[in-house]
């Protein structure tokens, strides 16, 4: 006899990754039978299954459990970031519908590993034991590691697929051997298990030191971090900019969904070996990420180390630790994915095939051509840049306040002044579009409608989350605390004034 | 079996990785530098299986399984996409990729 209540209890809170894994397949079976030219049809079957998911996730919040033999972990962490992961995956099918006919992507074969790869990220973060966290992480990067090498008559496509696989292999078999050695000194793979074990004698154990520091670098190349971000700003360049944007975002956000539930939630009581390392990794992403975006000319390079000091930004709140700062980092990535993928809409629109208007000086004179565009792209800057009332302000806030509650006052002053120092890069593809003449090309193309959607949905995000942001801020506090252990919560709502 | 201690089995997977590292950062071929990562991940599974053995525990033994597959999707991969650039490029050497580059 079967019983079924049971049944729905494992089941339910899994169904948007079945519906995103059978979509997949879908999309990659119907489309044996469908011409390269008319994938349109693939692209809203794609878009279809994501939004699916998206109403599936939002009743997974409030909820709390662990399902399979403790491998997935059911609570509002899990959804917030299942639903952060899944507003990226569609604004990027909006903007890839346009770009897969006119650079003519195998339709098939695009759509279904974009699927994949979301599976791969909603793994990420809904996985409660690191074997999970592995397999999901693999699953995202095998699908994106070809996504990027995707135009294959391009040269420079192949070439980032290359590097961007050889070095997301190389940080796999780091994360892989951490895992290992973590798995030797606590004789678990439970995340929680893990949690529990970690007191006393073996916090100094250098097996799991060990195992923390391999993980960290592991990590940290998925997020891009410094001195792991080598391979961001070629990848970023020469991928198809969809990927391009969907690696920005998608990938970052299911990085660091790994990454928190790792180590802020779960390797918590060890935070002490692994803060001072942390610290110094953030001042040095957002320093060197900065920098280095100021003497870029091709915009997607330059929104690469953005991203990179984005990355850093979040790491100053990872660093400092405690369900302030975790909710912090949930807000900011949700608002970051709308910004991001915002800016990479209008690079998309502007582009044309061989890489011409990827450069800065291509966008001098854009507001006489296309005021809209232009000031749909100043908006999206602004609010990287965090200038309020917009969604980089007030994320940054959070990400900054929760960092001097706990008393990281110096690595909260080289944030701010990092993000000082990036007002340069940013305005000056303002000044280009509004203040200076010229450009590449004379002729207005006219953005087909799915673009022109993404560009809007954005626009609305970035500014509806960042001028009300009470209720995604308070999701996101209670979607961190869901994944602490009871103990903790009291603890930390003890200790707060 | 067991007269083997702990300590030889994770020294000498450590040193397979150790090998693994090296050919990564030293070759310049990228099938090297692709076998070479093959090599770490092959270096975890045996830290996994006598670790496991040591613990007495399955977990390890079953990842082992997954690690192994995992590695063959990404030789897929990894092949697939190092064909692609020898196509566009007739070269298989990390040092002539310089398309993208500050």
């Amino acid at each position: 006899m079967i019983n079924f209540s049971q049944i729905n209890l494992v089941w339910l809170p899994v169904l948007p990754l079945v519906v995103i894994a059978t979509a997949a397949m879908v999309v990659l079976l119907v489309g044996v039978r469908v011409d390269d030219e008319e994938s349109d049809g693939l692209g809203w079957l794609a878009l279809a299954s994501i939004v699916i998911a998206l109403v599936l996730a939002l009743g997974i919040f409030g909820q709390s459990g662990i399902a399979f033999a403790g491998a997935i972990a059911i609570d509002s962490f899990s959804a917030f970031f299942e639903l952060s992961i899944l507003i990226a995956a569609a604004l990027t099918v909006l903007m890839s519908l346009d770009y897969a006919d006119e650079h003519r992507l195998p339709g098939a074969e695009y759509y279904s590993l974009l699927l994949f790869s979301v599976l791969g990220m909603m793994l990420m973060a809904t996985a409660s034991d690191l074997i999970v966290i592995f397999i999901g992480l693999e699953t995202m990067s095998l699908a994106v590691y070809v996504l990027a090498g995707l135009l294959r008559r391009d040269p420079r496509s192949s070439e980032a697929a290359i590097k961007y696989f050889l070095l997301g292999a190389f940080s796999t078999g780091f994360l892989l051997y951490g895992i290992a050695l973590i798995y030797g000194a606590t004789g678990t793979i439970k995340l929680v298990a893990i949690h529990a074990a970690l007191t006393g004698p073996l916090l100094s154990n250098p097996l799991l030191l060990l195992g923390l520091g391999l993980m960290l670098i592991g990590f940290g190349f998925k997020v891009a971090a410094v001195p792991f971000h080598m391979w961001t700003p070629d990848v970023y360049e020469g991928a198809p900019t969809p990927i391009t944007a969907f690696m920005a975002v998608g990938v970052k956000i299911a990085a660091f969904a790994g990454f928190l539930r790792v180590f802020m939630v779960q390797l918590g009581p060890a935070s002490a070996a692994w803060t001072d390392v942390m610290w110094a990794i953030s001042a040095l992403t957002m320093t060197v990420g900065n920098m280095l975006a100021i003497v870029q000319s091709n915009i997607k390079r330059m929104l690469a180390y953005s991203a990179i000091a984005h990355a850093g930004y979040i790491l100053v709140a990872l660093t400092a630790g405690g369900p302030q700062a975790g909710g912090a980092i949930l807000y900011y990535l949700l608002g970051y994915a709308f910004t991001n993928l915002g800016a990479f809409a209008v690079v998309v629109a502007l582009e044309r095939r061989g890489a011409a208007g990827d450069q800065i000086a291509d966008y001098r004179g854009l507001a006489t051509r296309q005021p809209l565009m232009a000031a749909a792209m100043a908006i999206f800057l602004l609010s990287l840049l965090g200038i309020p009332p917009l969604v980089g302000f007030v994320g940054k806030f959070y990400l900054f306040n929760a960092a001097v509650h706990r008393g990281f006052v110096g690595l909260v002053v080289i944030g701010v002044l990092n993000s000082a120092a990036s007002a340069y890069y940013y305005l000056s593809v303002v000044v280009a579009m509004y203040m200076q003449e010229g450009g590449f090309l004379e002729e207005t193309r006219r953005s087909r409608p799915a673009l022109v959607a993404a560009i809007a949905i954005a626009l609305i995000g970035t500014v509806l989350i960042g001028i009300y942001p009470e209720p995604y801020f308070t999701a996101a506090g209670n979607a961190y605390q869901s994944a602490m252990s009871p103990e903790e919560v009291h603890a930390a709502t003890a200790m707060a004034p | 079996m067991s007269s083997i201690p702990l300590t030889w089995l994770l020294g000498l997977s450590a040193a397979i990785f150790a090998i693994g590292v090296a050919g990564m950062i030293m070759r310049r071929n990228i099938l090297v530098m692709f076998m070479s990562i093959e090599l770490m991940l092959n270096a975890v599974n045996l830290a996994f299986i006598a670790l496991a053995h040591r613990l007495g525990s399955m977990d390890g033994q079953v990842i082992v399984f997954f690690v192994m597959t995992v590695a063959a999707a990404e030789a897929a991969v990894g092949l697939g996409i190092i064909i692609s650039i020898f196509r566009n490029r007739e070269t298989v050497q990390a040092d002539d990729l310089t398309l993208l580059r500050w």
